[in-house]
C-alpha cells in the first residue's frame, strides 16, 4: 500500500534506536525524511491514548515537564500540557506575569532556577529567535528542550502536526504539492514546514505578497508566487498562515481588506482548487481575513484535527527526547561557526 | 625621565619609509633616532627578532565612563590597550552624559591622566546629546581635547545638520567620523539582511542602510570641502563608493575592524550574542571586498571598536542583547594572523593602518618615530604562537567571539611617552 520513497510510513524505518533520538527538538531544519517519520510513525500509536476508555501510559512516569511560555498560547500549551500528562509526567506551567520576570529577572536565569527544582524536560515558547538554542547552553546536560515556538524561526511541533494530519488525510507525502499561503516573512510554521515537507519530497509552493515573502526563500528549493489564483488548481494541501500582526512592522501591504482580495480563501476560491484539497491553518485563525467562516468550518477543512493530533505527535515528541540517551550532543545548529 | 635603547629589532616607521634592523633611542619621552647616539643608556632592551614600530593607534573605541562603569572605565579601558600593544586611542562620544562639551572632554582626558596608561584622545559629539538637532559647540569641544567628531551610533540623520557640521569642521580642520546606517532602515534589526537571516527569522539590516548614508556623506564632503571617515566599513558597496569618492578627490578615509574581514554572517547560527554588532557580520563576498579595500588603500585605517557590554546584558536573548564587541586586546594578533600571514598586507603596510593613517585622520603628532616626537613605541614579537583567552583581559567585559582561536603574534613591550607600561622582554 505504501510505496517505498520519504515520507511514506514503513514499519521497518519507524524501529529506531535509542542512541539517535533526539536529544532536543530546536526545530525541523536539518532532520532527516528518517527521523520525521520515526516521529510522525510514533505519533500514530498516541492517537486516542487517554481519551474516553483509552488508559494513559507510563512512559514519562515520574519526569518533570516545564511549559516555559514567553509568549501568549492556546493550544500548543494545552497541548503540550495535556500529552505530558497523558505520558505520565508532572507538569509545570510558567508563564511571565506574575513571575519574577515581572520583577526583572532574565530568561535564563528564571530557566536555571526552575531547572534547580529538578526538571527533565523544558518546552520553550519565546518571542526571540534562537532562545531555545541559548537555554541549551545554559541548562545542566541531562535537561531536554522542546522549541514550541522561537519568534519568525521555529515552531517543529506545529509543522510536525500539519505534516501527521497531510499524512493521515493522503495516505504519503512525497510528491504532493503544498501551497503556504501568506505571511511567510514572519512565519515559523512556514519555516518549520517548508524544512520538514521538502525534506519528505513535497513540493512547496509560498504565495503571498511580495512584502512578506523574502526572495532568499528561494534558495531552500521553494516555489514563489504571488498569484493565489494561479496556484489553486496544483494544490493538493493549502496551509493558511496567519498574518502576523505582532510581529510585523507595519506598513507591509495597504490594508486586511486589500490583503483578503488578493490572499483570502473564501467560496468563489474553493471553487477553483481542486475538489479535495485539504486545507489547514496554524490557527488562531483571523476569522475573515485568511480565511471565511464557511470554509473554515467547511468539508475540506482539517484545522480542528489539527489540533487533535497535535497532542499524538508531542506525546511522540516528548518521547523521543526522554529516550535519548543521557550524554548531551551539541546540535548542528548550536555549534560556533566561524570562517576559518 | 630615563634613556632608553631597543637594541637591534627591526625598526619599521612607514612616515620614514624606514624598515631596517637598528637601534632605537628614547630620551626625555620623546624620540631621540635610530643608530649609534654617542650616549650611554639607563634601559636596554633586547629587541633581537623583534618589530620595533610607532606606537599604535585604535581610533575607534568605546571607554564607557562616564555612565556605564559596569561594561568598562577609562583606567580599565586603557589597561586593555596598553596590554594589547595600543599606545593611544580615540573614544567615542556615546556615554552618559555624551561627550558634547568642553567640560565632559575634558573629564575624559583628566580621567586618562589619572589612570596613567595610554594616551586618549576624545572624540566630540557633533550635535548637543547625540540628538541630531543642533550642533553641539564644537570649537569649545576642540579646546577641550577633541580630535574629531562623531554621533557614533546614533548617525546624523539630517543632510542639512551633517552638511553644516561638515562646513565648520573645516574651519577647525578636523575630520567627522560616520557611523553610516539609515536607521528607517535596520529598525529593530538584529543582523545582515540575507538567506542567513531570512532562515532563523531574525529581522535583518540591509546593506545599502549602511551605503546610501556612506554615499549621502562622501556628496556632502564634497559639497562642503569637508574631511570625512566612515567607520567600520562591512560592505562591498561601502568600499566601493569609498574608492569611488577618493578618485572623485573628496576628502574621505575608511576604516576596517578586524571582525569584519574575519567572520560572516553565518556565525549568528549560534545565536551567540557575541557575533551581534552594528554593523553586522555579513557576507564572505563583503569579507573579500574589505580585504581587497585594505590591499589598494581604500581603507587606510585598522581600528577595533572595542564595544564593552558586561556579561549579563550579552547573555540575553539574541534581539534583546545590545550590539557590540570588544577588541582592544585581540586587535594586533588578529590582524597579524589574517592581513601578515596569508601575504594580504606587508608589515609596513598594516602598521601603517595601526600608526601614521589614524594619526593623520585626527591629526595628533603620533603614530612616527620621527626625532622629537613623543616616545610611542610598540614592540612586537612577530612569531610567537599562542592562544586568545579572555580569562586573561584588563577589560572589564567579556564580549569577544575570539576566545580559543590560535593566533601568532603579540605585543611584548608598550612604551607611551618614555614610560614602560607593559614589558614581556628578557
Amino acid at each position: 500500500m505504501t510505496p517505498d520513497i520519504p515520507g511514506c510510513a514503513s514499519p521497518e524505518r519507524s524501529m529506531a534506536d535509542a542512541s539517535d533520538s533526539l536529544h532536543h527538538l530546536l526545530g525541523l531544519e536539518g532532520l532527516s525524511a528518517a527521523v520525521l517519520t520515526r516521529l510522525l510513525d510514533r505519533a500514530e500509536q498516541y492517537l486516542g491514548v487517554g481519551v474516553g476508555d483509552v488508559p494513559k501510559r507510563t512512559e514519562l512516569q515520574g519526569k518533570v515537564v516545564v511549559n516555559l511560555f514567553y509568549e501568549p498560547s492556546t493550544r500548543t500549551r494545552m497541548s503540550f500540557a495535556l500529552a505530558a500528562r497523558r505520558l505520565g509526567a508532572d507538569v509545570l506551567d510558567f508563564s511571565p506575569a506574575g513571575s519574577s520576570t515581572a520583577k526583572g529577572e532574565s530568561f535564563i536565569d528564571t530557566a536555571k532556577n526552575i531547572e534547580a527544582m529538578g526538571v527533565d524536560v523544558m518546552v520553550v515558547r519565546h518571542s526571540s529567535p534562537g532562545a531555545p538554542h541559548i537555554l541549551t547552553r545554559h541548562l545542566r546536560p541531562h535537561v531536554h528542550v522542546i522549541n514550541a515556538g522561537d519568534g519568525a524561526h521555529e515552531h517543529p511541533t506545529q509543522a510536525l502536526l500539519d505534516l501527521f494530519t497531510i499524512r493521515r488525510r493522503r495516505g504519503c507525502i512525497a510528491g504532493l504539492t503544498v501551497g503556504l499561503i501568506g505571511d511567510i516573512a514572519h512565519s515559523r510554521v512556514a519555516r518549520s514546514n517548508i524544512h520538514a515537507l521538502k525534506a519528505l519530497g513535497a513540493h512547496v509552493i509560498v504565495c503571498g505578497p511580495t512584502t512578506l515573502i523574502p526572495p532568499q526563500v528561494a534558495e531552500w528549493g521553494v516555489e514563489i508566487a504571488h498569484n493565489l489564483d494561479a496556484i489553486l488548481p496544483r494544490c493538493d494541501v493549502l496551509n493558511l498562515l496567519r498574518i502576523q500582526f505582532e510581529r510585523q512592522r507595519g506598513g507591509l501591504f495597504p490594508s486586511i481588506r486589500e490583503y483578503r482580495l488578493l490572499f483570502g480563501m473564501d467560496g468563489a476560491r474553493m471553487r477553483k482548487a481542486k475538489p479535495d484539497v485539504l486545507l489547514l491553518a496554524p490557527g488562531p485563525i483571523n476569522r475573515g481575513v485568511e480565511i471565511t467562516p464557511e470554509v473554515a468550518d467547511g468539508p475540506n477543512s482539517a484545522i480542528l484535527d489539527q489540533v487533535t493530533y497535535g497532542l499524538a505527535v508531542r506525546m511522540a515528541v516528548l518521547v523521543e527526547v526522554c529516550r535519548s540517551a543521557t550524554a548531551c550532543s551539541v546540535p548542528d545548529s548550536v555549534k560556533t561557526t566561524h570562517q576559518r | 625621565m630615563k634613556t632608553i635603547v631597543l637594541r637591534q629589532g627591526r625598526v619599521i616607521d612607514p612616515v620614514q619609509g624606514m624598515d631596517t634592523v637598528t637601534d632605537l633611542w628614547l630620551a626625555e619621552g620623546k624620540i631621540l633616532g635610530v643608530g649609534a647616539q654617542g650616549r650611554s643608556a639607563d634601559i636596554v632592551l633586547d629587541c633581537r627578532g623583534l618589530i620595533v614600530c610607532p606606537g599604535l593607534i585604535d581610533m575607534h573605541v568605546h571607554l564607557r565612563e562616564p555612565g556605564r562603569e559596569e561594561d568598562e572605565t577609562i583606567a580599565t579601558g586603557t589597561a586593555a590597550a596598553i596590554a594589547g600593544g595600543i599606545t593611544s586611542v580615540a573614544c567615542m562620544p556615546n556615554t552618559e552624559p555624551a561627550l558634547d562639551s568642553r567640560s565632559a572632554a575634558e573629564f575624559v582626558v583628566l580621567q586618562a591622566r589619572r589612570a596613567g596608561n595610554c594616551n586618549v584622545f576624545p572624540v566630540g559629539a557633533v550635535t548637543k546629546n547625540r540628538e541630531g538637532k543642533e550642533l553641539a559647540e564644537l570649537g569649545g569641544l576642540v579646546e577641550g581635547g577633541a580630535v574629531a567628531f562623531s554621533d557614533d551610533g546614533a548617525p546624523v540623520s539630517s543632510a542639512e545638520i551633517m552638511r553644516r557640521a561638515l562646513e565648520y569642521c573645516r574651519m577647525l580642520d578636523k575630520a567627522v567620523l560616520v557611523h553610516a546606517e539609515v536607521l528607517e532602515l535596520t529598525q529593530g534589526g538584529v543582523m545582515n539582511e540575507g538567506a542567513v537571516s531570512v532562515q532563523l527569522g531574525l529581522r535583518g539590516m540591509p546593506a545599502v542602510a549602511e551605503e546610501i548614508m556612506i554615499f549621502r556623506d562622501i556628496l556632502l564632503a564634497e559639497l562642503t570641502g569637508g574631511r570625512i571617515h566612515i567607520l567600520h566599513v562591512s560592505t562591498a558597496g561601502g568600499v566601493e563608493l569609498i574608492r569611488y569618492g577618493q578618485r572623485r578627490g573628496v576628502q574621505v578615509t575608511g576604516e576596517a575592524c578586524p571582525h569584519h574581514f574575519l567572520l560572516t554572517d553565518e556565525a549568528m547560527r549560534s545565536f551567540d550574542g557575541n557575533y551581534k554588532m552594528s554593523p553586522p557580520l555579513r557576507t564572505a563576498r563583503d569579507v573579500a571586498a574589505i580585504i581587497e579595500g585594505l590591499k589598494d588603500g581604500t581603507l587606510s585605517v585598522l581600528a577595533t571598536d572595542h564595544a564593552p557590554h558586561a556579561p549579563e546584558k550579552k547573555e540575553r536573548e539574541i534581539d534583546q542583547a545590545p550590539n557590540g564587541i570588544i577588541g582592544l586586546e585581540t586587535f594586533l594578533p588578529l590582524c597579524i594572523t589574517y592581513l601578515i600571514e596569508p601575504g594580504h598586507l606587508s608589515w609596513p603596510q598594516m602598521l601603517a593602518k595601526m600608526t601614521l593613517n589614524p594619526a593623520r585622520v585626527l591629526g595628533i603628532d603620533r603614530g612616527t618615530l620621527l626625532p622629537g616626537r613623543p616616545a610611542d613605541v610598540t614592540v612586537i614579537d612577530p612569531q610567537l604562537r599562542w592562544t586568545i583567552d579572555k580569562r586573561e583581559f584588563k577589560s572589564k567585559s567579556r564580549n569577544t567571539p575570539f576566545d580559543g582561536w590560535p593566533v601568532v603574534g603579540r605585543a611584548v613591550a608598550t612604551i607611551v611617552g618614555g614610560d614602560i607600561k607593559m614589558c614581556h622582554l628578557a
